[in-house]
């Protein structure tokens, strides 16, 4: 019996390898007739259902709900999708409920472009919110730019996003902002003049927040003793932290996302650096600390909110967003909260669904008062707005003092 | 003085490093063995593997009590080593037991047919497990329970090795003498090496070839447990995703050794590890997941049956 099947098998097998190619496609099309029936059947539905849904304003937000940077993303669909409760509980806009398409783009390179492509062509968005990151906002706000759909992003903090074009915004402060805080922060409260810098060259945000760290440090009488450079994927951080042991600095930076930071946090600790790190908002995740454990206690990092202000606002939102997702908002579930409460706002002053109107709603935005602070939008369509710096402690996150910009 | 044991350094860090990858790819190559096929969802059972040893810690730190212990002494590390052992070894059997079932839903209805068919399937089956995971487990990243404490090994002078990679090393030392012993002392691992040779013959001599495959799978499947646990262990963080590259360098280092030699996907194995360390030592970290892929290439146009493959005519 068995022997019968392996004798099968190889005559099978070799006939199929003389067959690569040679079937024709009319061949294909015969054998496969009713199955490409249905196929044409299921496509025209859709393509049917997607041309007919009749709605309200609609608004297609990219970001990244699986993969590598989740639960940034996960935070960020909740701090929007609050924010459209908040305006369909009021009448929505326009007269209508706010319909908000949310999609993933898997923290890949590449699928937030393919993305934003769908929100063009195909659901035919009024603005896009997103994309979470800079690199992913960098593939997004070209295409927007080009189809003439304004972009906001309320986390992608990178220069050169709202440089991309006129339609492209952001309500969230910009990395050499981030990096200025953060050099003053290891100057000023730390003492610090011999520093070391980490960098994530496969980041955009990491890039950009280290160019400002650099300059800001080196005008301001301290020293970049060693600028080392790692990517994002990486697990095993031994051979640069080895590198960092030697140079004995006063403080190292850390403008990284928690996954990775989280993980170097703890093996510099292990191969015995006590040097403070200070990082930036890419570090605001409750997977940092699971992961870092007591490692990640006595460092610091800047960031756009802290659940622990004490303004009435603040303490509004946080208890909003705690009875809805029994959780405490983390940066990015506020920015992301304000930055679709903006965007809803410049609609309903643009009064129309038309993009060109919206994108100039947006552009007059001046003191929005956000949970993040106020926000007003300047000339390069820029947000400027204070930031925090936080420290941690026992696994708990403090503030530590609140910078204007 | 200080340049050697740097050098030596980065070796230990590639050897541990090399040792996971080395674990991952006797998976490839042993399939590769007995059913001429690349399983793509191995690095799959790896990423499984962490997340049994994540779900299954709970119920064993009632007793154990994992992370207790900040170091190692004399009194407790029988101890400790019983628990992580415990650990790895069910997570093994449960990785086991999922490959087996991969196996015979997945891959043996398409035995027959050609070979592209159970290609595709695989890496269809790598995408359900990921995705199943993400669905079920969540995307975001999972802090791995401390299962030996993690510290630098006390009287090395300035090389720091931590008791996490010596625990890679010995753990793989280990698997891989039960594994040659398994392959070359028993009657399964007789089966194991006449299949590699020759189905049809292997069959006419009474082996059950369904049941050779089956355990191949298995035995290919618990060594990636086994590898996911121990990467976790040192670094303790796991996704849905962490299979995808690793996988493909493991495949990278079984293609290097020499696509369905045991020996060669260990030594393979060993030298992605330490090419990579010494590519982000010298100063080219964005190079590390590249240079696995550059020898690939050069590997394929030079010698395309890998360091200790032999010749055969069906490779070509």
């Amino acid at each position: 019996m068995g022997r019968n099947r392996v004798g099968l098998a190889t005559t099978r097998r070799r006939r199929d390898e003389g067959c690569l190619g040679g079937e024709s496609a009319l061949q294909f099309i015969r054998e496969n007739s009713l199955m490409l029936r249905r196929l044409l059947v299921v496509s025209a539905i859709f393509l049917a259902s997607s041309c007919c849904v009749i709605g309200g304003v609609r608004i297609g937000a990219v970001t990244c709900l699986t993969g590598a940077l989740s639960t940034f993303g996960v935070s960020s669909v909740q701090g929007a999708k609050l924010a459209v409760e908040d305006i369909n509980g009021s009448g929505g806009l326009l007269g209508e409920p706010i319909e908000l398409i949310v999609e993933d783009n898997g923290s890949k390179a590449g699928e937030a472009a393919t993305i934003a492509r769908k929100f063009i062509s195909q659901d035919k968005v009024a603005a896009i919110l997103g994309d979470l990151t800079s690199s992913a906002t960098m593939e997004v706000a070209p295409l927007a730019q080009a189809a003439k759909i304004p972009l906001l992003t309320p986390s992608a903090t990178n220069v050169a996003i709202t440089r991309i074009g006129t339609y492209i915004f952001r309500s969230c402060f910009i990395d050499p902002f981030t990096g200025k805080v953060m050099a003053r922060f290891a100057l000023d409260h730390l003492h610090a003049t011999r520093a070391i810098l980490l960098t994530d060259v496969k980041q955009d945000y990491s890039v950009g927040v280290s160019d400002a760290i650099r300059s800001y440090l080196t005008e301001n009488g301290g020293e970049i003793v060693a600028s080392i450079s790692y990517s994002s994927g990486d697990t095993d951080f031994r051979t640069q932290l080895t590198e960092v042991r030697g140079e004995r600095p006063d403080v190292i930076f850390l403008p990284a996302y928690y996954t990775e930071a989280a993980l170097i946090l703890r093996q510099a600790r292990q191969l015995g650096i006590s040097t403070p790190f200070v990082g930036g908002e890419g570090w605001d995740s409750p997977a940092l600390v699971q992961v870092a454990g007591k490692s990640a206690d006595g460092n610091y990092y800047t960031n756009h909110f802290s659940a622990a202000d004490p303004s009435e606002r603040v303490k509004a939102f946080v208890e909003q967003y705690r009875a809805k997702y029994h959780a405490t908002p983390d940066a990015l579930a506020a920015l992301w909260y304000d930055g679709a409460r903006l965007l809803f706002f410049a609609v309903k002053r643009a009064g129309s669904a038309d993009p060109e109107k919206i994108r100039n709603a947006l552009a007059s935005t001046r003191n929005f008062e956000g949970v993040t602070g106020s926000i007003s939008i300047d000339e390069n369509r820029n947000a400027s707005k204070p930031g925090v710096i936080l420290t941690i402690q026992n696994g708990e996150t403090r503030m530590v003092q609140q910078v204007r910009p | 003085m200080d340049r050697l044991i740097e050098i030596v350094q980065q070796l230990v860090n590639g050897v541990s490093l090399g040792s996971i990858y080395a674990l991952i790819a006797l998976g490839y190559t042993m399939v590769y063995g007995v059913l001429r096929f690349i399983n793509f969802a191995h690095g799959d059972i790896y990423m499984l593997g962490a997340y049994s040893g994540y779900l299954l810690a709970p119920f064993f730190s009632h007793f154990f009590k994992f992370g207790q212990f900040d170091t190692f002494t004399p009194q407790n590390t029988l101890f400790i080593l019983s628990g992580a052992g415990l650990v790895m070894v069910f997570s093994m059997a449960i990785c086991a037991v999922i490959g087996v079932l991969i196996e015979r839903i997945a891959y043996r209805p398409l035995r027959q047919r050609p070979r592209l068919n159970v290609l595709i399937t695989a890496i269809g089956v790598s995408l359900f497990l990921q995705n199943i995971t993400q669905y079920r487990l969540g995307a975001d990243p999972k802090a791995f329970p401390q299962l030996i404490p993690v510290h630098v090994v006390e009287g090395l002078g300035n090389l720091t090795i931590l008791t996490s990679q010596l625990a890679i090393i010995l753990a793989t030392i280990l698997l891989l003498i039960v594994l040659r012993l398994i392959v070359m002392r028993t009657k399964m691992g007789l089966a194991m090496r006449a299949l590699s040779l020759n189905p049809t013959a292997c069959s006419i001599m009474g082996v059950n070839n369904d049941v050779v495959i089956s355990f191949t799978f298995a035995l290919g499947s618990a060594l990636a447990a086994a590898a996911g646990i121990l990467v976790s262990m040192d670094s303790p963080s796991i996704n849905p995703l962490m299979g995808n590259l690793p996988g493909i360098k493991a495949f990278v280092a079984a293609v290097l050794g020499g696509i369905g030699n045991i020996p060669g996907a260990a030594l393979g194995g060993l030298i992605i590890g330490i090419l990579e360390t010494l590519v982000v030592a010298i100063g080219f970290p964005q190079w590390r997941d590249g240079i696995a892929f550059a020898v690939l290439i050069v590997i394929l146009l030079f010698k395309p049956t890998g360091i200790l493959g032999k010749v055969e005519r069906e490779k070509v």
